[in-house]
């Protein structure tokens, strides 16, 4: 009973989150309100007894990815300013009968699958020392792609949101357009 | 002589292929064209005095020669050539005649600018003409007899360009072509009965006992006997041929041609053909108990001798008179078939094919001195400008009234009378042929009268005064008078050599039967009826000459409605113009008018049909097949602009799309499990 | 633990739904990327609930799964977010609605 209620505490929560983040006009709220849903996220996963992913979660959505987005919102603001400006695309009705129906179709099988009432079996584990030990033998290799995947995403990251010179001294200089020049390969045009 | 039969084919061949050769020569050259014609014709001249010598070696000489043409199924058709007496005299007398009328045209033909085809067409003539004689099969005859036909049309046709001789050239073909109906229908049905064509096959021909006895059994429509039933079939086109009564009309006009041509073939032998085909033919004509066919020949003949002897009284053009003249003797060449057999008959056809050529010839060599003038009324006195012509005239006329003794006419006609008189079934035939020996007189003088004697005409201001032929226009005719006189004395009673050698037997020399009781009674009444008409003549005609060609005929003064009468040819050719003419006329308008409407319509209807079922193609094809390809790919390009439109270049449609592709296989997926 | 699983699995389509909602109803290309970060979070609730009440939890998969999926998203927040920034440092416009270059 008491994890029911909780659960259905956190549940609500987080979907009211969710929705609030999914509809909210200003995007700085949205964003918050996203970080909130990612915790209450966090929340589930610790009720579920798998409490290194519920930290890490908290550590990387909320604390870095709400981050990066509000940074991200913050650095493209000039387009939501002007009043009277939808922030809903003209047919947002299509795309949410879409998503019903994905709903839909997700929740019949749910409801047709034998699991509708499986019970937890007896306390699982999942301890920090184990999951080292799974990601150094048996997980090695996504181990070390993640990592270069990381690596290649901060480096493309970087590349690609680098903030070009050129546009900034247009008239052509000696050593700043000459410096500009390898900026500008790189650029997106 | 075996071999000489089997060469008889060369006597046509050498002028036929003078004719070939001649047609490929260029316009101008005249002499080799005059050359290769007269020289063929002289070597068949020649190669016919052959083939008559060897059929004087025996009696009832006849030799014949067949060979094989082509097979069908199981029969073939054969032809061949005979010799005998009936073959060779008609030899020597077409290329004799021939001969000197070709020299002739050198001179009458000398002014005119087609000279060489003249004498492709005269050779082709005589070719054809010769190969009529030889015939032994009636279907080599009936092609030779075409093809003289063929060449009389050129011929009369000569100058095209006249109007007038065009529509000459085209009556004569056409009404001999009515006459060569009948012929085609006995032929067939001859060959149909008695299995061939061969005139004498070694007791097989059809002219045989074997055969005639096999026609004359069998009997027809009316009781009549199949034999005379084929035999005046026969005759038919006989009498197309030698212009007998109703199909004559076409021989006056053929009078367009130029004068050699109206001598040669008009009067000496296309004409005759119609005469040779009846004797020959005669073993069937006169089979039987009762030859019906003989006496229907017989009056057919007599009417004719009668009739064109009359109108030829009332007409003034010179060629005409003579035309008509040609038309009464070949009646009494046929009413002599009929009532005294073969010999008779082509006594008279031989003799008068001298005299009338030799009258026609002298009639050019008048035109031909006169600078074309053809009317009698507007000559006079030729006798001195022209003396060898009158000289020559003079005898071809005495002949041809039957002047006693000295001329062939007299011989010749005499033996018809002869046999007239004593012909059982009637007596008839008798008095026309002597109303017609009486009226042949009479014209005779009249035009002599007219053209030789009397003053000059006055209407030749325009012209120069008339002058002699050139010689060599006149020796043919000195050549031909002679024979005019002489060719009389192969007949006479006293020593009948033609009769006999015709029918096979030996010749006595007899003399006194001129004197006998009913022969030397004939002589006599032929002599007062031709010096009758001689004396009436004269009177009504050589003394009341005509000052110009404006006053009226005598007879016209005297009886001017028998007059009106035959001088319009007893309106035949107006009858026939509003009957057969028109009859004709109507039903080839009716022709047309089934052709265009009936057959063509039918023709339209299937080119209708073809073009609807065209259009209905066309129609499905455009409608159907392109519009529906059209349409397909319309719809192809509508899905291609839809999915273009899909591919708006926003992410966010194509993620509803995904989105709406996963639930969807969710659901089937579900649906499927479920 | 007395919450059946498929209360966990409702919740998940639940998050999900709402994520790809967001991603295709909104105009702009942050929230586009809000909304694809719900449904990758959905999807690792998924997974750890399936880990919970599946067999062999000791074999720690689904915690295993979730890990780099939670380090593969971070690495895609962060490149998807630099490409919006460069494209609005290009366009003055972070609107979806406005990058339609590859129209076809």
């Amino acid at each position: 009973m008491p994890n029911d209620i909780a659960f259905y505490l956190i549940a609500a929560f987080t979907v009211a989150f969710a929705v609030v983040a999914m509809t909210l006009r200003r995007l700085v709220h949205c964003a918050l309100c996203a970080a909130a849903a990612f915790a209450g996220l966090a929340t589930l996963y610790l009720q579920l007894d798998a409490e290194f992913v519920g930290f890490a979660q908290l550590l990387v959505y909320v604390g870095a990815i709400a981050i990066l987005i509000v940074f991200a919102v913050l650095l493209t603001r000039g387009d939501e300013v002007c009043p009277g400006h939808s922030q809903s695309s003209p047919s947002w009705m299509a795309g949410v009968a879409v998503a019903v129906l994905v709903l839909a179709g997700i929740a019949i099988a749910i409801l047709l699958s034998p699991s509708l009432h499986r019970l937890a079996p007896s306390a699982a584990g999942a301890p920090v020392k184990k999951i080292g030990e799974e990601l150094m033998t048996r997980y090695v290799l996504p181990l070390e792609m993640v990592g270069v995947l990381l690596t290649g995403a901060l480096l493309g990251a970087v590349v690609i949101a680098m903030h070009e010179e050129s546009e900034v001294k247009r008239p052509a200089g000696g050593p700043a357009s000459r410096r500009a020049e390898p900026e500008e390969a790189m650029s997106l045009r | 002589m075996e071999h000489v039969v089997q060469y008889l084919w060369l006597i046509p061949a050498f002028p036929l292929v003078m004719a070939g050769l001649g047609a490929l020569l260029r316009r101008d050259r005249r002499r080799l064209a005059a050359s290769l014609a007269i020289g063929g014709v002289a070597v068949s001249w020649l190669l016919s005095c052959v083939a008559f010598l060897t059929s004087l070696s025996a009696h009832s000489f006849r030799e014949t020669w067949s060979f094989r043409w082509f097979d069908l199924a199981e029969t073939s058709v054969p032809l061949g050539w005979v010799l005998d007496p009936l073959t060779a005299i008609m030899l020597m007398m077409v290329t004799f005649l021939s001969l000197l009328i070709f020299i002739y045209s050198l001179g009458y033909m000398e002014k005119d600018e087609n000279f060489t085809r003249f004498f492709c067409f005269m050779s082709l003539f005589a070719a054809a003409m010769l190969g009529i004689v030889i015939a032994n099969s009636l279907l080599l005859l009936f092609i030779c007899w075409e093809l003289v036909g063929l060449s009389s049309y050129l011929l009369i046709g000569f100058w095209y360009e006249k109007p007038a001789a065009a529509a000459a050239a085209k009556k004569a073909f056409i009404t001999t072509r009515i006459g060569d109906i009948g012929l085609l229908l006995g032929m067939l049905w001859l060959y149909s009965q008695s299995g061939t064509l061969l005139f004498y096959d070694h007791g097989h021909g059809c002219l045989e006992q074997s055969s005639l006895a096999r026609l004359v059994a069998a009997t027809t429509v009316g009781g009549m006997a199949v034999s005379t039933a084929i035999a005046l079939l026969i005759f038919a086109g006989a009498v197309g041929k030698s212009g007998q009564v109703p199909l004559h009309v076409w021989l006056p006009d053929a009078m367009e041609g130029p004068t050699p041509v109206s001598a040669l073939i008009h009067a000496a032998t296309m004409v005759a053909a119609g005469v040779f085909l009846v004797a020959r033919m005669y073993p069937l004509m006169s089979a039987g108990p009762h030859p019906a066919a003989l006496q229907v020949i017989t009056w057919v003949g007599a009417v004719t001798a009668v009739f064109a002897a009359a109108i030829a009284v009332a007409q003034n053009d010179i060629k005409r008179i003579i035309a008509y003249s040609t038309i009464s003797q070949l009646g009494y060449m046929m009413m002599g078939l009929g009532v005294g057999g073969v010999a008779v008959g082509m006594f008279h056809l031989i003799t008068h094919a001298f005299f009338k050529s030799l009258l026609f010839l002298g009639a050019g060599s008048v035109i031909h001195g006169c600078h074309g003038e053809q009317d009698i009324r507007k000559m006079g006195g030729l006798k001195k400008l022209m003396p060898w012509t009158f000289a020559t005239y003079a005898a071809g006329t005495m002949a041809l009234c039957g002047v006693p003794l000295f001329f062939s006419g007299f011989w010749s006609k005499d033996e018809i009378l002869r046999s007239a008189w004593h012909w059982p079934v009637s007596s008839i035939p008798f008095c026309l042929g002597a109303a017609g020996a009486f009226l042949t007189a009479f014209y005779m003088t009249r035009q002599v009268s007219w053209v030789f004697f009397g003053k000059p005409a006055d209407a030749a201001g325009s012209h120069a005064p008339a002058h002699e032929s050139p010689a060599v226009m006149t020796i043919p005719l000195a050549i031909l008078a002679v024979f005019a006189v002489l060719a009389g004395f192969l007949g006479t009673p006293a020593w009948p050599w033609f009769q006999s050698y015709l029918n096979g037997e030996n010749t006595p020399f007899t003399p006194a039967v001129l004197v006998a009781g009913p022969q030397l009674g004939l002589l006599l009444l032929s002599t007062l009826v031709v010096g009758a008409a001689f004396f009436l003549g004269w009177r009504v005609y050589a003394k009341a000459a005509l000052q110009s060609s404006r006053e009226k005929d005598p007879l016209e003064k005297s009886l001017p409605a028998l007059f009106w009468l035959l001088h319009n040819k007893f309106f035949i050719d107006e009858i026939y113009a509003a009957t057969v003419i028109r009859l004709n006329a109507a039903f080839s308008g009716f022709a047309d008018w089934m052709d265009r409407m009936i057959w063509g319509g039918a023709v339209n209807a299937v080119s209708g049909l073809t073009v609807v079922c065209a259009r209905i193609n066309r129609a499905f094809d455009e409608w159907g097949i392109n519009a529906g390809f059209d349409f397909g790919c319309d719809e192809l390009r509508g899905a291609g602009g839809f999915l273009s439109w899909m591919q708006n270049g926003r992410v966010q449609r194509y993620l509803r799309i995904v989105g709406l592709g996963f639930s969807l296989l969710l659901l089937a997926l579900i649906w499927g499990c479920a | 633990m007395n919450t059946p699983l498929s209360h966990y699995l409702i919740l998940s389509a639940l998050l999900f739904s709402i994520g790809f909602a967001g991603a295709v109803a909104r105009r702009s290309a942050i929230l586009v990327l809000i909304g694809i970060e719900l449904m990758l979070n959905a999807a690792n609730l998924n997974f750890i609930a399936f880990w919970r009440y599946g067999p062999q939890a000791e074999a720690l998969t689904g915690v295993m799964f979730v890990l780099f999926s939670i380090a593969i998203a971070a690495a895609e927040a962060a490149v998807g977010l630099a490409l919006v920034i460069a494209i609005y440092r290009q366009r003055k416009t972070a609107q979806v609605d406005c990058m339609d270059t590859l129209k076809g």
